[in-house]
């Protein structure tokens, strides 16, 4: 393990019942690092990355978020969910709360903040997703792209070490998936370590720094994407590029 | 608004609607008129007792002679002051909990917390003020007391229960499953007939626990039993992805309860948690069978009464019109807040 490594997986396992989800997994995901994974359907991906903030548990192997080790222990679980945030496909905005106070929520019970304070950190990031015209609206007043964008406003409120994104467009309409991915771009530029599972291979290629490409529960393989694209060593990757391209 | 035209497109918009307009008007015409005239316009409203009742329409003397059992059983007449402050005050011990926009809210909801306790001080008495045995209580009294006071009670303890049944924790889990399985299962009845038989055999002798008190604790075990069922129910409609959404976010369990999960499943479950609170004001009135004599049960000693004898349609008449006003509130209180929570969500500023 280096010592940039903000994610670290070795030998990470995993069974729902008897079929197992992930096979082996190593990984290591240093500080500022955009990696991208994708992988055909069921292949493993959104259960590697909701390992991370252990919305999912592994029972096998060993994952280190910013130098804290994820086991049962709740103090760590909740150590590494502060670190981290986290979009989901279907957006899972709080319903019944505002825009702002979906933003403000965390930061303030979490994070203890003053709530002016609180507020004024989530207009910024509002401001950033440029929905801050709408921010006492309710999440079903906005369309899907402005969702969205305010869940990702929601995730940086907490002023995450790292950003993990499970397939953020998959749910939008084509004209909406440009407005989110061209905030998630503008978060990369800025230095913001990133795990994005998508099938966006323009996004992939423009922002990534490595591509990580699984097919049942195993990680096939790991590379720049320049690489990746023209050189697929297995055949499952050329098979899968073929579909997508 | 009743324009002809209204009348035209609603009442007369086919043959058939008109013939069942025109028989529905022949059939109130024909009840209501003899209601009134029985209710109000023919009845007697006072009389020594039931030979004084010679017209052809009711005898309210009977209420008039009984309203004060109606109102508070058998409350000492010197001391009945305390029972009046504590109808007095009881707006102000509820409406700070279910109006969220009342003047003062924040100064009323102090006195809502220390409501409950005035109420068992001023009825039981205490330091300064004389002893009232609870089994002198009676009528509206006891029906408010077991009623407000058992579904009030009941509600944190149902979403405790609701939680507990879905906890990770198999022990909590177990022990939650048991105990609202178990009260579900048997009558209320049941229960308070355990509470007031079979309680005291348990108990260490000299250890008496009062029998309105053994009432308001069945009824109080029976509506959280029912209450965390109807909250479960709310609480497995909630998407999966507003508890990871939460977690995420690194909000603890109670966090994530207080905060995400119960505002969105007790909003969906509040008018079937109103139907089983108005079900429960209704069944207090089985304290009778432990001898507790609530609104129901002074209706009937009073029709044992021979100076009163048969008088029943009076007596029932009366009673159900004060449980209607009281269950019918519940009602209008749930439509009221479904419509708040909604325009809440619909609204830009709140
Ligand atoms: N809670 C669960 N219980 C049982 N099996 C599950 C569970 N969650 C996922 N699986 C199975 O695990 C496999 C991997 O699921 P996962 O969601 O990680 O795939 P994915 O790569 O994200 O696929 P997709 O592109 O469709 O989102 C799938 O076969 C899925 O059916
Ligand atoms: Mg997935």
């Amino acid at each position: 393990m280096n010592q940039d490594s903000i994610i670290y997986f070795e030998n990470v396992s995993k069974w729902f019942g008897d079929f197992q989800v992930l096979n082996n997994i190593n990984l290591e995901v240093n500080k500022g690092e955009k990696i991208v994974v994708c992988g055909p359907s069921g292949s493993g991906k959104s259960t590697m990355i909701r390992c991370i903030n252990r919305l999912e548990e592994h029972q096998e192997g060993k994952i280190i978020v910013d130098g804290t080790e994820l086991t049962g222990n709740v103090k760590n679980i909740d150590t590494v969910r502060r670190e981290v945030g986290m979009v989901f496909q279907q957006f899972n905005l709080f319903p019944h709360l505002s825009i702002l106070d979906n933003c403000t929520l965390a930061p303030i019970w979490v994070r203890k903040m003053p709530k002016a304070d609180a507020t004024e950190l989530a207009m910024r990031y509002l401001k950033r997703v440029q929905i801050e015209d709408q921010v006492h609206k309710y999440p079903n007043q906005l369309s899907g792209g402005q969702q969205q964008r305010a869940a990702i406003a929601r995730a940086l409120c907490m002023q995450p070490r790292l950003m993990l994104f499970d397939e953020p467009t998959s749910a939008l309409d084509p004209e909406m998936i440009k407005e989110v991915l061209d905030v998630m771009i503008g978060l990369a530029q800025d230095g913001m370590t990133m795990l994005v599972v998508t099938h966006e291979m323009g996004f992939a290629k423009e922002v990534a720094d490595r591509i990580v490409f699984m097919d049942e529960g195993q990680i096939v393989e790991a590379k720049a994407p320049t690489e990746f694209f023209e050189n697929p060593e297995s055949d499952r990757t050329k098979l899968f590029l073929s579909q997508i391209l | 608004m009743l324009s002809f035209n209204w009348i035209r497109q609603n009442l007369f918009s086919s043959w058939t609607n008109s013939i069942i307009t025109v028989v529905l008007i022949y059939f109130l015409a024909s009840i209501i008129p003899p209601m009134f005239d029985w209710l109000f316009f023919e009845a007697t409203w006072i009389a020594d007792d039931r030979t004084g009742c010679t017209s052809d329409g009711a005898c309210w003397a009977i209420i008039g002679a009984r309203f004060y059992q109606f109102m508070y059983g058998f409350y000492p007449t010197e001391e009945v002051w305390r029972v009046n402050l504590v109808y007095a005050l009881l707006p102000f011990g509820i409406l700070p909990l279910l109006w969220d926009k009342m003047p003062f809210r924040k100064q009323f909801l102090i006195f809502a917390i220390v409501y409950p306790f005035l109420v068992f001080f001023l009825l039981y008495g205490g330091p300064g003020l004389t002893a009232v045995a609870s089994n002198k209580w009676g009528g509206l009294l006891l029906t408010l007391f077991l009623g407000l006071g058992g579904i009030i009670i009941a509600f944190p303890l149902s979403i405790f229960l609701a939680l507990g049944r879905r906890s990770e924790m198999p022990a909590i889990s177990a022990i939650c499953v048991v105990f609202i399985e178990f009260i579900r299962g048997v009558p209320l009845i049941t229960l308070l007939f355990f509470g007031s038989m079979m309680l005291p055999l348990f108990l260490p002798e000299g250890l008496d626990i009062d029998t309105v008190l053994r009432a308001l604790v069945a009824v109080i075990i029976f509506q959280a039993a029912y209450g965390a069922e109807v909250v479960r129910g709310g609480l497995q409609a909630m998407p999966k992805g507003q508890y990871e959404a939460a977690q995420a976010l690194g909000l603890s369990y109670w966090q994530m309860n207080l905060k995400i999960i119960l505002p969105q499943a007790l909003k969906i479950t509040i008018p079937a948690l109103v139907n089983t609170a108005i079900g429960l004001f209704k069944d207090t009135s089985l304290v009778i069978v432990i001898g507790l004599l609530d609104l129901l049960g002074i209706g009937r000693a009073a029709l044992a009464d021979t100076k009163w004898m048969a008088l029943h349609v009076e007596v029932y008449v009366f009673i159900s019109v004060i449980f209607f006003i009281f269950c019918f509130g519940f009602s209008r209180y749930s439509l009221y807040l479904e419509k708040k929570l909604n325009t809440d969500n619909d609204s830009e500023n709140k």
